[in-house]
C-alpha cells in the first residue's frame, strides 16, 4: 500500500520540525511502523521535569487504522494504566472516532494535552481519577513521585509484556539504570 | 388497543416522550403461547381481572420484508412532509434513532442546526461526482500524481478515491458501520449517503452497507431486538423497559421456534430476573470445578454401590442390580418422592448451632449452592436427556407402524408432550437459580410447593418415555401422556403466575443479588 509515502512525509514533519516538547525517533530504522517519542512533561504541571516514553505502533493498515500508543515510562495519571502495559485512553484513536486525515503529530500534541488536562470523567484508573476530582493535592503529590521514581534521567523503552525485545533494545542499549526500577 | 394503553401506562415518564412518539407500538397483538390453555386462568386464586396473566408479555415479530417496508414508509413520509430528498430523509431518520415525530417537530423549528447535527450540510450544491483536479494532492496518502481521481462531499474535503474506498471498506467491512460513517476529514461530521457510497464502492460492499442500514433501524430502536438464533433474520418489539426489567422476566417467542429474553436475549429464563441470571451464571462459571463432578452422567446406587448411568431425562432410578429406586438428584428414597412429604426440592438449612466457625459456615454455603446447582445442573441435563429418548422414541414409532403394517399413529402428542418437558424443564432449572437467592420469608413456601408441585409433574411425563414403543402405541396410554402434557403446563402456569405476581409487587426479596452495575 502507498501508507509508505504517506508515513515517511509524518516521520519528516515530525522530526524536522518538531513540536516542543515532543522527540521523535525510528528505533529501527528498517521499520518505519514503530516509532519512540519522548514526551516532556508539560511546565507547570505534576510532570513538569518528567521525561516520558511513548510508544507508537503504526498498524498495516495506517492510516485508515488508528495507530497504537503506549506510556513505556509509569505514570501517575487518571488516563493512563497504572502498571507496566500504559495503556491510553484517548478519544481521537478510538475506531469510531479515527479519521484517516489525523496526522501523529495531533496525536502526539492530544497525549501531551493529557498530562496537561486529564479526563477524570472517563478514566482508565477509576481511583486515580476520583484522587484527581477530590484531592488535587494528594493526586498532584503521587504524580509527582512517580515522576521522581520512573521519569528522571535517560528514558526506556522496555518491550511491553508478550513483545520480542531483542531487536528492541539494541537502538538504546546505553540508556539502561534510570527507568527500571519501575518494572518491579 | 386498551391492553395496550395499559401496558403503556406503567411505564414511568421519563420514556413518555419516546413512547408517544412510536405510534408503530399501537399494534402490538396479546401473544398466548399456544401451550398453555386460556381457560385454566379462571380457576387461579386471586387473579383479580387481569386479561393476560403477569409473566406474559406483549410482543411482535417482524420478518426482514416488514422491517424494510417500516423504514421505508418513514423515508417516504418524511421526504414528503420535509421536502428533501430520500437519502438526506434517512440519514435525518437514523440521527434522531427513527424517532420520526422528534424530527418532524426539530426540523420545523431549526433546520439548519438539525442538518447540521445529523451530518448533513444544509447548502445543497450539485451532488457529489468523481473528478480530475490538476495539481490535487490527496491528504491521505499523499500521492499528488497527475490525472488523480478524487471525490469530495458537499463539505469539499477532497481525497482520492482509492483512499476513500479504502475507508469506506474499512468503515464496512471492518468496523460493521453504516449509518454514521463520516467524511474521512478530521473534524468534519458530515455523514456519507447512500448515493455518494453507491458510486465509489462495489457492489458487494454496497450490499453488506445496505444490510448494516437495516440493521441501525433494529438495533435503533428499545422496543426492538433481534431473534438471536442462529439464522433467523426476524427482529422482536417489545415494550418492556431496561429499569423494569427486576420486576418482569420479558420472555419472547420467534416465529422460528425460538423462546427467548428481550431484556438480556439468553434463552428464556422466567422465573428468574435477568440479573439473577447474570450473577448465577457468573457464579457457576466461577465455581464449575467444585461443581464438575454433579453433571456426570453416572452415579453409584447408593444401596449397593454399582455403577449406574443415567440415559434418560427421568430422575426416577431402578438399580439394574439391587432393584434399589431411588432419585438421581438427592439420591433419597424415591418411595419418598411420590408423597406429601417430598422434599427434594428444598434446601434443609442446618441449625445454625453446628456451623459457629467460619469454616463449618463456608462448607455449609457451598453445600447449600451445591444443593441448588446440581437441582439446576440436572434439569438442564434431564431436558437434554428427554430430547435424545423424544427423538429415539418417534423415529420408533414411524419405524413399527412401517413394519407391522399398522394404521397410521398420530405422534403429535409425544411432540407435544415433548415441547412441554422442554418448556417446563427449562422453568424448573431457573427456579433453582431464583430460589438460591430467595430470602426465607412466608412466600417461600408458596414458592417451594409450586417448585416441587411441577417437579413431580415433570418426573411423572418424563417417566413416560421409558415406556416401550408398543405400550406408547396403545391409545390409553396416549391418553394418560395427554393428561400428563395438559397437567404440566398448568403447573407450570401456576408458578410463573405466582412468581411473577411477587416480583412484579416487589415481594419477592432476593437477598443476594445486587443491583446492576454500571458498565463503562
Ligand atoms: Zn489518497
Ligand atoms: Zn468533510
Ligand atoms: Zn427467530
Ligand atoms: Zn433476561
Ligand atoms: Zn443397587
Ligand atoms: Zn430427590
Amino acid at each position: 500500500m502507498s501508507s509508505q509515502k504517506r508515513i515517511a512525509k509524518e516521520l519528516v514533519e515530525c522530526t524536522a520540525s518538531p513540536p516542543t516538547g515532543i522527540t521523535v525517533s525510528l528505533p529501527n530504522d528498517s521499520d518505519v511502523h514503530k516509532w519512540h517519542v519522548v514526551l516532556d512533561g508539560p511546565e507547570g504541571t505534576a510532570y513538569a521535569g518528567g521525561r516520558f516514553g511513548l510508544v507508537v505502533s503504526l498498524p498495516i493498515e495506517y492510516p485508515f487504522k488508528a495507530p497504537a500508543v503506549t506510556f513505556a515510562t509509569r505514570i501517575y495519571h487518571p488516563n493512563v494504566t497504572n502498571d507496566s502495559l500504559g495503556s491510553i485512553c484517548l478519544g481521537l484513536l478510538k475506531s469510531e472516532n479515527w479519521k484517516p486525515s489525523t496526522r501523529l503529530l495531533s496525536v502526539l500534541e492530544a497525549v501531551r494535552n493529557l498530562l496537561a488536562e486529564p479526563q477524570p470523567d472517563d478514566p482508565l484508573e477509576a481511583r486515580i481519577a476520583d484522587e484527581y476530582r477530590r484531592d488535587r493535592r494528594e493526586f498532584d503529590k503521587n504524580a509527582r513521585s512517580y515522576v521522581a521514581r520512573y521519569a528522571k534521567g535517560p528514558v526506556k523503552f522496555d518491550a511491553p509484556r508478550g513483545e520480542p525485545a531483542a531487536g528492541e533494545r539494541e537502538g538504546n542499549g546505553g540508556d539502561g539504570g534510570g527507568a527500571s526500577g519501575g518494572r518491579a | 388497543m386498551d391492553t395496550d394503553d395499559d401496558f403503556m401506562s406503567a411505564v414511568s415518564s421519563e420514556y413518555d416522550r419516546q413512547d408517544s412518539d412510536n405510534d408503530d407500538m399501537s399494534g402490538v397483538e396479546d401473544f398466548d403461547f399456544d401451550d398453555e390453555p386460556d381457560t385454566f386462568i379462571d380457576s387461579q386464586k386471586e387473579i383479580g381481572h387481569r386479561r393476560k396473566p403477569a409473566y406474559d408479555i406483549s410482543f411482535r415479530v417482524f420478518q426482514p420484508a416488514d422491517i424494510q417496508r417500516q423504514q421505508q414508509d418513514l423515508i417516504h413520509e418524511v421526504n414528503l412532509i420535509l421536502t428533501i430528498s430520500k437519502e438526506e430523509a434517512a440519514i435525518l431518520l437514523r440521527h434522531f434513532r427513527w424517532n420520526k415525530e422528534r424530527l418532524i417537530e426539530d426540523y420545523m423549528d431549526e433546520p439548519s442546526a438539525v442538518l447540521g447535527a445529523a451530518g448533513l450540510a444544509s447548502n445543497s450544491a450539485s451532488s457529489p461526482k468523481m473528478e480530475i483536479i490538476p495539481g490535487f494532492v490527496c491528504d491521505i496518502c499523499c500521492e499528488d500524481e497527475p490525472g488523480l481521481e478524487s471525490f469530495a462531499l458537499k463539505c469539499g474535503h477532497r481525497y482520492c478515491v482509492d483512499c476513500y474506498r479504502h475507508y469506506l471498506s474499512q468503515k464496512i467491512r471492518e468496523e460493521g458501520e453504516a449509518a454514521r460513517i463520516q467524511c474521512p476529514s478530521e473534524g468534519c461530521n458530515l455523514i456519507i449517503d447512500a448515493r455518494s457510497l453507491d458510486l465509489l464502492v462495489t457492489a458487494e460492499l454496497t450490499e453488506r452497507y445496505h444490510n448494516l442500514l437495516q440493521r441501525t433501524y433494529v438495533q435503533d430502536k428499545e422496543t426492538l431486538k433481534w431473534c438471536p438464533a442462529p439464522d433467523c433474520q426476524n427482529a422482536i418489539e417489545c415494550g418492556v423497559k431496561r429499569k423494569d426489567l427486576d420486576k418482569v422476566v420479558p420472555t419472547v417467542a420467534c416465529l422460528c421456534g425460538h423462546r427467548f429474553c428481550f431484556g438480556c436475549a439468553l434463552n428464556d429464563h422466567q422465573p428468574a430476573p435477568c440479573e439473577l441470571v447474570k450473577q448465577w451464571l457468573k457464579k457457576c462459571a466461577d465455581d464449575s470445578e467444585t461443581a464438575n463432578w454433579i453433571s456426570a452422567n453416572t452415579k453409584e446406587c447408593p444401596k449397593c454401590g454399582s455403577t449406574i448411568e443415567k440415559n434418560g431425562g427421568c430422575n426416577h432410578m431402578t438399580c439394574r442390580k439391587c432393584k434399589h429406586e431411588f432419585c438421581w438428584m438427592c439420591m433419597g428414597l424415591w418411595t419418598e418422592h411420590g408423597t406429601s412429604w417430598y422434599n427434594c426440592n428444598r434446601f434443609q438449612e442446618k441449625s445454625g448451632t453446628d456451623a459457629r466457625d467460619a469454616q463449618a459456615k463456608s462448607r455449609v454455603s457451598l453445600e447449600r449452592y451445591l444443593h441448588y446447582y446440581n437441582r439446576y445442573a440436572n434439569h438442564e441435563q434431564s431436558a437434554r436427556l428427554d430430547k435424545d429418548i423424544y427423538n429415539k422414541t418417534e423415529k420408533k414409532m414411524v419405524q413399527l407402524q412401517k413394519e407391522s403394517g399398522m394404521s397410521w399413529i398420530e405422534v403429535q402428542y409425544l411432540n407435544s408432550a415433548s415441547q412441554a418437558l422442554q418448556t417446563c424443564r427449562q422453568t424448573l432449572m431457573w427456579t433453582y437459580a431464583f430460589a438460591f437467592y430467595l430470602a426465607r420469608n412466608n412466600l417461600t413456601a408458596i414458592f417451594e410447593d409450586n417448585q416441587k408441585d411441577l417437579e413431580m409433574a415433570v418426573e411423572a411425563l418424563s417417566g413416560m418415555f421409558e415406556k416401550s414403543v408398543t405400550e406408547l402405541a396403545d391409545p390409553q396410554l396416549k391418553v394418560v401422556i395427554m393428561d400428563k402434557t395438559t397437567y404440566c403446563n398448568k403447573r407450570r402456569v401456576i408458578l410463573l403466575e405466582d412468581t411473577a405476581q411477587n416480583l412484579a409487587e416487589g415481594m419477592e426479596s432476593l437477598g443476594e443479588v445486587a443491583s446492576p452495575s454500571a458498565c463503562g
